[in-house]
Order: structure tokens, then sequence, then C-alpha cells
């Protein structure tokens, strides 16, 4: 199976919406075709609205069309829908519990040589703090198809983290999802790797570097951000009794915050962090940056033995 | 068909409702009566003449649709609703309280009527917009107003959606400003000067008009050709005083957003008293 990008999801399963009969709108912020709304907007033109280049604008037009009664999804690059418009976001959508859906693309380090302008370590962050968002940070396209599904058919705001980074199939295609459930993809007895999104794979490949030193990972993929699946994580806290949270993120305030609040209150367990280290990204190529933020399954395994030799 | 205005009731309901505005922020001992009282007569006539709604069904699907943009006249959005029936009037006597349905700035998850919330200036215009292309698209007969301040200009986000609203012909969308002239630090002109609104909208491809929005007769006739135009989004830029109908308040920016004392509030409500 070719990799495939998480963003490559978000036109085509816009099109299955619709083509459903699911009243969805896009709007969109002159990326359409970055985003790949351009599809959507080829096969459904009057269903889609570009404001051009401001993001401001797209979140407020989207919400007025979720008054009007539509499922509004916005498009845009994370960095941009939930930086530039973040006001709008919380005091437009969110206050109003509004049917929007923020699905941007180009989340995290993975976009590569733009840079650190473009690269959005903060939005986990400051999407998880906002009262009634919902957060969706899918591993691969199929998980992608499945959180914007979720954000579609379920009322109020929803925030679905979408890639350019072309990735490998986590999930196989008789994977079903629900919102707010944790996935376990690798059943272990001597650490836990929570990860989302991109490090879910990296996870993966990290348990396979562990198993050949003879330990037992388990891999836990956060697709719901929030709600946390907080039975799931205390529970395979519990079994492995070492934790370590892994994330193309900011370590501040994203899955490594959320799965420290959980545990720290119901079930301290040594743990650590695997993400970007409070500062900026970088230009670079997806798979150099990964290497370079110690993003990497060899980086993950590193902080696996670690906190197993605190455990 | 059109229903008939009648202007009589338009003043009439303003009037109670300048009295409601010093009642409320002065039970409250906060809020924004300035803002308030200059959008008064246009808020009236949307609720009491040009809107077609029903208060006894909020979501009524062919209701026209008011957004408040400039969140802060809150106040006097409470007072329109109230009176056409929305909610019970006592409400109005728990303005910024805790566990009030009224809140400092409108909250649509509380408010029978209240489309969405507002507060943060700006936002307004972009949110119109939406329902508009919304209602278009579903065929809807129904008209969106926004109300904007003109110290809210100053937000770019407005000229983005100003940009929008033109380039998608949104022409089932009347937006009005409360052409006051004063915001919070003082004179628009002098804390940042918006210039010519008109010229601006004109120039953005909207069709404006410029009216007294304290006359309220030219008031309806400007909305009413507003709501006409096809093809282009409308706006109607109304020249109103700050504050308007409390001589101590009228053109002092200081009376943005602070509440009357006691005395104050006894003074104001005799003037406001003696137009009923």
């Amino acid at each position: 199976m070719p990799k495939r990008a998480t963003r490559e999801a978000f036109g085509a399963t816009l099109i299955e919406l619709a083509d459903e009969g699911l009243d969805v709108v896009a709007v969109e912020a002159d990326l359409s075709k970055s985003t790949t709304t351009a599809t959507f907007a080829a096969r459904y033109p009057d269903h889609f609205f570009n404001v051009g280049i401001a993001e401001q604008n797209m979140v407020g037009t989207a919400a007025g069309l979720a008054v009007a009664g539509k499922v509004a999804f916005t498009g845009s690059f994370a960095v941009f829908a939930t930086g530039r418009a973040y006001d709008q976001v919380r005091n437009t959508v969110c206050y109003s519990e509004l049917n929007v859906k923020l699905a941007p693309t180009h989340s995290g380090i993975t976009v590569g040589p733009d840079g650190g302008s473009h690269q959005m370590i903060e939005d986990l962050a400051l999407m998880r703090v906002l009262p009634g968002m919902r957060v969706l940070v899918p591993a691969d396209y199929r998980a992608a198809q499945a959180a914007l599904r979720i954000a579609a058919t379920t009322p109020g705001p929803f925030y679905v983290r979408l890639g350019r980074a072309a990735l490998q199939d986590v999930y196989d295609g008789s994977a079903s999802f629900e919102l707010g459930r944790a996935y376990t993809v690798r059943e272990g007895s001597d650490v836990t790797l929570f990860a989302c999104g991109v490090m879910v794979g990296e996870a993966l490949l990290a348990a396979d570097l562990l198993a050949e030193e003879g330990v037992s990972a388990e891999v836990v993929d956060i697709m719901t951000l929030k709600p946390l699946d907080v039975a799931t994580v205390v529970s395979s806290a519990c079994k492995t009794g070492a934790v370590v949270a892994c994330e193309e993120h900011s370590i501040i305030g994203g899955l490594g915050s959320a799965i420290a609040e959980v545990l720290g209150e119901q079930h301290p367990t040594p743990f650590a962090r695997v993400g970007v280290r409070d500062v900026f990204g970088t230009s670079g190529d997806p798979a150099a940056l990964m290497e370079y933020f110690g993003l990497t399954a060899r980086h993950v395994a590193a902080a696996a033995r670690g906190v197993i030799a605190r455990a | 068909m059109e229903r008939a205005v009648d202007i009589d009731t338009i003043r009439t309901m303003a009037r109670h409702m300048r009295l409601d505005i010093v009642d409320m922020i002065s039970k409250a001992g906060s809020g924004h009566p300035g803002g308030s009282l200059s959008s008064a007569d246009i808020v009236a006539a949307l609720y009491f003449g040009v809107m077609n709604h029903d208060p006894q069904r909020p979501q009524w699907p062919e209701r026209d649709r008011f957004v408040l943009s400039k969140g802060h006249a809150a106040p006097l959005l409470y007072s329109a609703l109230a009176n056409a029936g929305y909610f019970d009037r006592d409400h109005l006597n728990t303005l910024r309280q805790l566990g009030s349905i009224l809140q400092g700035h409108p909250d649509s998850k509380k408010v029978p009527g209240v489309e969405v919330s507002t507060g943060s200036l700006g936002q307004g215009l972009s949110i119109a917009n939406g329902i508009a292309l919304g209602l278009r698209a579903a065929g809807s007969a129904s008209t969106v107003y926004c109300l904007m301040g003109d110290g809210e200009l100053q937000e770019g986000q407005v000229w983005e959606a100003a940009m929008s609203a033109a380039h998608y012909k949104i022409d089932n969308l009347v937006a009005i400003v409360d052409h006051n002239g004063l915001q919070i630090d003082g004179a628009c002109a002098d804390v940042m000067d918006v210039g010519d609104i008109e010229a601006k909208f004109e120039a953005f491809g909207w069709v404006v008009t410029g009216v007294d929005g304290h006359d309220i007769p030219a008031l309806v006739d400007a909305l009413a050709r507003a709501k006409s135009v096809r093809s282009a989004p409308a706006i109607v830029v109304c020249r109103t005083v700050k504050g308007k109908g409390v001589s101590f308040m009228e053109n002092d920016a200081d009376w943005h957003g602070k509440a009357p004392d006691e005395e104050q509030t006894a003074c104001a409500v005799t003037e406001l008293s003696c137009e009923l």
C-alpha cells in the first residue's frame, strides 16, 4: 500500500459525506489545492466558499453557515486556522457551540521546507483548552476519514488535525473508530507508548526496536485527544507501569500534558515526553526534521528505556 | 408581501428601550449605555417594524436574522427581545448577575432570539455573511441584518468580510453601522480615523445609504431600500448620537462603558419618561 497523507482524506471525505446527503459545506482561505478541499469544490461548487487569504473571515463565515444549519468545515493550514483565527474559534465557534469543524492541514514539523513560520506545533494546546472543543488527531488516512466523518456527524465544534506528510497505514480496512476512544494498536506489558497522529507509526516502529531487546511495549493511539479516553490511559499505565507520550507537537500543552494531567491525578506513573522541546520548527526535509527534533522511533525507544529504568 | 410599518410604534418602543437600558445598566452597576442608546432607534425599527420574526417561535425557519456585531450593546438587544416577547421582562433585572441568562455580552446558548454569541468586535459581518450564504443556498427569502459600531470598523476582519460579501454578491444581507463617532478612548477620528465610511464601503462594492439614525421614517425607508438591493450587499450608515436621549450622556465617550449612579439614573429616567 502506498503511503498517503491524512490531508488527502479531507476533500475525498467531504465528497462522500455530501454524496450521502449530509448538508456539508467547506470554507477555504486560498489553500484548496494544498488542503485538498479543491476536489470537493470541483464536485460541489455550491457547497464551497473560498474567502481568499482571510482566515478570520473563513472561520466567521463558517460560523454563520453553521448558524444557518450547515455542517461547516474550514480549511487552511493549522498555523493560520488556529493561530490567526483563535479569537474567532474561541468567541464565535466555541462560545456559541456552533457546528463548525476545523480540519486544517499542514500541522506539525512534517510540513518540512516551509519552515518554522508554517510548522504548527501549538495547535493541540490551543484547541484542547477551549471548552466544548473536541480534538481528533488521526494517525493515517483511514483514521483521518473516520475522524472527519465523526466530526461531521457529531454536533458542535471539532478540531481535526491533518498533515502533509505521506504516512504508512496503521489501520486496515476493518478498523472502525469512535469519538472518545483510544485504540491499543499493539499490546505490551513493560511500557506504554501513547501516541497520536504521525507519532503512532513511529511508536509502532519503536515497539519493534524494543522487542528486539526483549522489552514489551504497548502502543495506544490517542486518536481523540479530547475528550480523552481516561479509562484506557489509566488501565494501560496500571498494566505497564511506565509511560511515554509521543506527539509531533510541542511537549507543552498537547498529548503529553493531557496524559500527565490524568496520570498525575489518578495513577502517578514514571513518564516521559517525546515532542518538540519548546522551540520553533525549521526548514528541512520532513524525515530529517523528525530526526532533528528527536521524534523518530529511535528517540521513542530511548525515552522508553529511560522511563522503564525509573519504574 | 411587505407588512405595514407603524412609525409611532417604533418610536414608542425605542423610548421604552432607552428606559430599559438605563434601568438595566444602573441595576447591574456596569454595562455600556452610550452605544446602546445610540442604536436604540435602529434596533427598535428592526424588531418592531422591519424584521419578519415571531417571538413565539425563535427558531422559525423563515424569520429574518439579526446579528448584533457590537455585542456590548447587549442591554439594547435584551430589551428589544423582552419587549417583543422572546422572554419575560423580569430577566431584564438580572443583567450581568451570576446565573442570569443576560450575560454582559449576548450568549446565544442562553437567550431565546439571540442567533449567535457576540462581544469580540469585528466578527459579526463574517457571521452574517455565512448565515446569508446558507439561507441563499436553502432558497430562503429571509434577510440577515448585522449591526456594527463605527469604532468596530477598525477591526481588519470587517474588511475581509466586506470584500467577501461583495465577491459573493450577498444581497440577502443588510449591514448597518451605528456611526456615533465615539469609542472608549475618545473620538474615532482621534483614536484611529475610520475616515469616510460610506466611501470605503462603496469602494468595496457595496450599495451604501447614509441616514440620520434617529429619524425613524428615514431609517425605515433606508432599511427597506437596502433590503431591495439585488446582486450586491447593502449597508445603511446611520449617523447617530452616542448616549442619545440622556442629555448628560450624549456625545461623551466616557459614557461608553459605565453605569449611572442613583442620582444620574433618576435624572436619565426623568428625561426619557418626559418623551413618553
